[in-house]
């Protein structure tokens, strides 16, 4: 109890909407760009760095007046994968979820091989998500394989 | 037999099952035996070379004309609006409408399968930047059947340029289908990539990695040179210090097993001398000319007449 109050005071509560919640510490503005939030004419708020019992620190975002569908919210999981979604409807939590991995990501992960055509041409980057041990993408045009931390640019 | 190849791209070995190969070789193997100078009549290959290549093309345009096709296409992205600006999108979206089919090749990485958004005509990838080469795989895994009469438990040696090597990287992941045992023999800056050798662990392939051509020489089945590629290097210095680090004469052919054969995708510059070329050994030249044959059986096949 004391630690959920200790949140609500950390982030204002909101009344409809979604929470994200354990955020790699780190990641939520990159999140927030991905998700297209700031663009979006709603409230959102962002914790960076905030305890957290099982992540020692975690980033949250909160957006008043959207619901994330489970297809919006795995797009961020290859960043944050401990996520976990809440779906807030009259203060009250009515769905919650984590994230998973989606097979392919599409559109915001710019390749990193300069050489790739989708580097080159007007067009939408297409990624395969490899599950394993280390998760790993693979364009689907240059065929490259990269680690998420190989992955630093993004067109949002 | 209907081909499941009709209308089919043919951008990515990775793409072809063991079948899938199979099947091109032995279509490829019919054609050498018995020409079809009719096949493909009425039919019009779009021959798009954004880079040049002109061993690639030549093989790929006579290849139509061999069975009766037509050809129509650039050469030189000079001659195209390519130099204008125009997209890759656009450019294979208007040839697509001239054509049956295409044949294309492009220095970015990637290009092929862009291609394939933008034509409802099969796309046949002949060299997409450092990336993929399907036809050269294909040709190769077909000279290494006709020259040693199997394709299964072969010892098969990479010399040279292991890491940027296109070549090598695709023709070791299609030999993971035939339980081959690989020797990869190059300096230490430019061995096999790990993801090639991951690739070769996960599918149960035996695999040493060599610095001297001579400690494998006697082992193996085939000899597969490659041209340690000045264009692929970022760094000159590294180049300098490897381009002539292999070349096999001769003289080195002693010891080796009958059966052994030499290839080469060619062009050669130093790791290959000349006086090899009177060898029994050598193929490098036979290996050039079988691209013929196993890009009429692709053409032939991915417009569903074989
Ligand atoms: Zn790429």
């Amino acid at each position: 109890m004391v630690n959920s109050q200790t949140k609500e005071l950390s982030v204002a509560a909101i009344r409809q909407g979604t929470v994200i919640d354990h955020i790699t510490a780190g990641q939520a503005l990159l999140i927030a760009r991905i998700l297209r939030l700031p663009m979006a004419d709603k409230i959102v708020t962002i914790g960076l760095n905030l305890p957290s019992k099982l992540m020692h620190t975690k980033d949250l975002i909160k957006v008043e007046g959207r619901e994330l569908s489970p297809e919006e919210a795995n797009q961020v999981a290859l960043f944050a994968p401990e996520a976990t979604i809440s779906i807030i409807r009259d203060y009250h939590t009515v769905k919650k979820f984590a994230v998973s991995l989606p097979e392919n990501i599409s559109g915001f992960i710019v390749c990193p091989n300069p050489k790739c055509i989708t580097n080159n041409e007007r067009m939408f980057s297409n990624f395969t998500v490899i599950a394993g041990q280390q998760i790993k993408v693979r364009c689907h045009y240059c065929e490259k394989i990269f680690r998420r931390d190989e992955i630093n640019n993004f067109s949002l | 037999m209907p081909s499941t190849f009709k209308g089919r791209d043919v951008i990515s070995i990775s793409e072809f099952t063991k079948p899938d190969i199979l099947a091109v070789l032995k279509k490829a193997a019919q054609l050498k035996k018995q020409p079809q100078p009719k096949l493909l009549e009425g039919y019009v290959l779009g021959s798009c070379f954004f880079e040049p290549s002109t061993r690639t093309r030549l093989s790929f345009e006579t290849a139509m004309q061999r069975l009766g096709g037509r050809v129509v296409g650039f050469a030189d992205p000079s001659v195209t609006s390519t130099k204008k600006g125009e997209t890759l999108y656009d450019s294979i979206r208007i040839v697509s409408q001239y054509t049956d089919v295409i044949a294309m090749r492009h220095p970015l990485d990637g290009a092929a399968r862009r291609a394939t958004e933008a034509s409802d005509k099969p796309i046949i990838n002949g060299g997409d930047g450092a990336n993929q080469h399907p036809t050269q795989t294909l040709l190769d895994l077909f000279t290494i059947q006709e020259t040693q009469k199997k394709l299964e438990n072969l010892s098969i040696a990479f010399v040279g340029d292991l890491k940027y090597g296109r070549t090598v990287h695709s023709l070791a992941q299609a030999l993971t289908h035939f339980n081959a045992r690989i020797y990869c023999v190059a300096p230490k800056n430019l061995q096999m990539p790990d993801y090639i050798l991951d690739e070769l662990k996960a599918n149960k392939i035996k695999f040493s990695l060599h610095e001297k051509m001579s400690d494998i020489l006697p082992k193996v089945d085939i000899l597969y040179l490659t041209r340690i590629q000045e264009e692929r290097f970022p760094d000159r210095m590294e180049y300098e210090q490897v381009k002539n680090i292999y070349r096999l004469t001769a003289q080195d052919l002693h010891g080796i097993k009958k059966n052994l054969r030499i290839l080469h995708p060619l062009p050669r510059v130093n790791e290959l001398a000349t006086d090899v070329d009177a060898s029994p050994h050598a193929y490098y030249f036979e290996q050039a000319h079988n691209g013929l044959y196993v890009r009429e059986a692709v053409l032939a096949m991915v417009l569903g007449k074989l």
